[in-house]
């Protein structure tokens, strides 16, 4: 069965975005994004266009042309979510969409056209919809989604394509979907149109562009995708419901003990929710609208997926300890947005096991509830030789990262303290190990050390006047064991005489 | 049943010290503690000694995490645990806590005792906080013996006031012996460490040497265990 797929491509849709949220307005106008060089346009209004301004000029240009040019600044990240719904919405006319970024809509619509009377119906419809919406629009029906492209965006409006090349001949190398400097490159070949491309013999072809797998910079794949002989994998856009739970209040309440039990409620709703889907909740918001049109909002975390009503309740406890309920509250929601695969596990055999203490996981959520998500971490090992960049401190739960393992020539001190201390020293001999130091006002005299154990800094992290460090092992004369370092060499042109500082106390 | 678990918990107090009860060695505690280990700030000797004792005669295929508490006082006078220095075998086990005051490294303590997943507990408070009173140490030494797990409390800086803990250590660094290749070096960690009071055994001293893997007692020549503790009163 041949495919059917739709393209729908939506050429003014940032500067249509912008007047459906800002109003029309009859005068020039256009949207800018900064660049290295200064500002830039990348959409325009039809009366700009008109008054002789191009896209992709400079915005120094265009006020040149036209001076009463008004301007705003686009917003790329929010057309991108509006196309993600748009996505969503274009379902309506099959069940599998994709997008096209930055401005256009795939739609496999293979098997559906007969529900609008036809193909063309089908074209008509969608073109009153999005005109409903006002979206200008430009749609194409093609077997492949290359040649549907193609078609929207270089061919006749409202485009059927059946069978064969005929009607995609005669377009523009362009709509091969190819990036600029190909594009160079066909033209001084005098390439100009897609069927150009066929006169030429295909080794030919094959021979200058062997060098590019990327199917943007070689005509030979995207034709082979545009007639449907390679695959062309594209990500379709699947819409997720947030698993939301909530509780319409008779009577607003205004009392703690009152919110706990529709906490409760709510908690036990969540999890059978959940139970359904097989999911264990991650991040959990619960929103409060109060009575005076006020909406309370309290946010979680949790360490490891987790489908207990008791423990969700109690975290959130927690945290409305300083909720003003004003006048009252009326309607309380629960909603899961990130959650993790659970599935439905066997309780334990023996009861006892179950109900003594907590799991690591609740343990954590409780601290991590109570003192913040950065106080609760644990070390894992980074691949670097500087000693206070060997570690970085991840999430409780993160999985350790397999490495290459350390040599352990060297010992390491049991602890490092945040920041080195400058200790003053008294030298024996000029470049040597100090026989003496003075720590936080006490001295320390020097009675056995090993090293020194050389640290060069890291030249494709720090700058060029970081000072490579020898470290020392040493014991003092109460048997105090230090690890403490030089910075740098005397002469070593970094800056002036080596200072000393500690850095960890040993065990 | 709260008021029997106090008697039999302050019973062996109305013994006199010393007589029958056996004298302190490693690997002879077997049941979980609420010990306490007294330290100074300026040496890594109180947190060492706390995770030796800590590890001390506990297999060695235990596989459960652990827990490291420090209060922000703590962590700006000794800083914080350092990952390639731990012992391998307890490196990617631990969750380590940072508390702002010292309440809230006390309620981290009581939570990761009430967590069945942790082998033991480590906590590090700087000086003598009003929250630490005989109270919070009475709670967490019941916390511990309800749920099993142990509880090592390093107290950095602290006066010795009163506390429900079952074991109170006072330790210092010592001197260690040379190591047998390279004798300028230094050498297997050794700390004095005094028990001072103890539940279950009479107060002495030791010379405690060990790379946390095996805590031993280590004699000094010309020197008896007997002696040793005799010797604790001249150092403490």
């Amino acid at each position: 069965m041949i495919r059917r797929i739709l393209s729908i491509w939506l050429p003014d849709l940032a500067i249509e975005r912008w007047q459906l949220a800002e109003g029309e307005s009859a005068a020039p106008f256009a949207l800018l994004a900064e660049t290295a060089h200064g500002p830039r346009l990348t959409a325009l209004n039809a009366a700009a266009r008109q008054a002789g301004v191009q896209g992709g000029t400079m915005l120094a240009d265009a006020r040149a042309i036209c001076p009463d040019l008004a301007v705003a600044p686009g917003d790329p990240a929010g057309d991108r979510a509006f196309l993600e719904r748009l996505a969503i919405w274009a379902q309506r006319w099959g069940p599998w969409s994709a997008i096209d970024p930055p401005d256009g809509l795939l739609v496999d619509v293979t098997g559906v056209p007969h529900l609008f009377g036809g193909e063309a119906g089908l074209l008509e419809d969608a073109a009153l919809r999005l005109a409903a919406r006002r979206l200008t629009n430009r749609l194409a029906i093609a077997p492949t989604a290359g040649a549907a492209w193609a078609l929207s965006h270089y061919g006749p409006d409202r485009e059927l394509l059946h069978e064969g090349t005929a009607q995609l001949d005669d377009l523009p190398v362009a709509a091969l979907r190819l990036d600029s400097a190909t594009l160079l490159v066909l033209r001084r070949l005098g390439l100009k149109r897609i069927g150009d491309l066929s006169g030429v013999a295909r080794p030919a072809l094959a021979r200058r562009f062997r060098n590019t797998r990327a199917p943007l910079a070689n005509p030979l794949i995207r034709l082979d995708q545009l007639l449907g002989r390679v695959p062309e994998p594209l990500l379709p856009v699947i819409a997720v419901p947030v698993p939301l739970v909530q509780r319409r209040l008779m009577e607003p309440i205004r009392h703690r003990s009152l919110l706990d039990q529709v906490l409760d409620d709510l908690a036990g709703d969540m999890v059978r929710l959940l139970e359904g889907q097989a999911q264990g909740a991650r991040r959990l918001e619960l929103a409060l609208w109060k009575v005076d049109g006020e909406v309370l909002s309290r946010r979680l975390e949790l360490a490891a997926a987790s489908r207990d009503p008791g423990h969700i309740a109690r975290l959130f406890a927690g945290k409305l300890d300083d909720l003003d309920a004003g006048f009252g509250i009326e309607l309380a929601r629960l909603s899961a947005p990130w959650c993790e695969p659970l599935a439905l596990s066997q309780a334990d055999f023996e009861q006892a096991a179950e109900a003594h203490g907590t799991s690591l996981a609740a343990c954590i959520d409780r601290l991590s509830a109570r003192l913040g998500p950065e106080a609760v971490r644990r070390p894992l090992a980074v691949a670097s030789h500087v000693p206070e960049r060997a570690q970085r401190w991840a999430p409780p739960l993160e999985p350790e990262r397999v490495m290459q393992g350390q040599l352990a020539f060297h010992g390491r001190p049991l602890k490092l303290l945040d920041r080195a201390e400058p200790i003053a020293v008294l030298y024996a001999s000029p470049d040597g190990l100090p026989r003496r130091f003075r720590w936080r006002g006490q001295v320390h005299e020097i009675a056995r050390a090993e090293g020194p154990e050389r640290i060069a800094p890291e030249w494709w992290r720090e700058g060029s006047t970081a000072r490579l460090r020898d470290y020392y092992r040493i014991e003092d004369d109460q048997g105090r064991r230090y690890w403490i370092y030089r910075n740098g060499l005397a002469g070593d042109g970094r800056g002036g005489v080596p200072e000393w500082f500690l850095q960890g106390l040993c065990a | 049943m709260t008021v029997i678990t106090s008697l039999s918990a302050f019973a062996p107090l109305s013994r006199t010290a010393g007589d029958s009860l056996p004298r302190w060695r490693p690997g002879l505690d077997a049941a979980p503690l609420h010990g306490e280990v007294f330290a100074s700030a300026a040496e890594g000797s109180g947190a060492a000694l706390a995770l030796a004792l800590a590890l001390d005669g506990k297999g060695q295929e235990e596989e459960r995490g652990w827990l490291w508490v420090q209060d922000a006082r703590a962590i700006k006078l000794g800083g914080r645990p350092y990952q390639p220095g731990l012992p391998p075998r307890l490196r990617h086990r631990l969750i380590h806590v940072t508390a702002k005051s010292p309440e809230d490294a006390l309620f981290a303590l009581e939570e990761g005792l009430r967590c069945r997943d942790l082998a033991f507990v480590i906590g590090e408070v700087a000086g003598n906080p009003k929250a630490l009173n005989f109270t919070a140490a009475r709670r967490l030494s019941l916390a511990v013996e309800r749920h099993g797990v142990p509880l090592w409390l390093v107290r950095l800086d602290a006066e010795r006031e009163l506390s429900s803990a079952r074991q109170r250590w006072a330790a210092r660094s010592a001197p260690s012996q040379p190591p047998r290749w390279n004798p300028a070096a230094p050498g297997t960690p050794v700390w004095q460490a005094e028990l001072f009071r103890a539940r279950a055994h009479p107060p002495g001293t030791w010379l405690l040497e060990g790379d946390f893997a095996n805590l031993q007692v280590q004699h000094r020549q010309g020197q008896s265990p007997v002696a040793e503790a005799g010797e604790s009163r001249l150092h403490a």
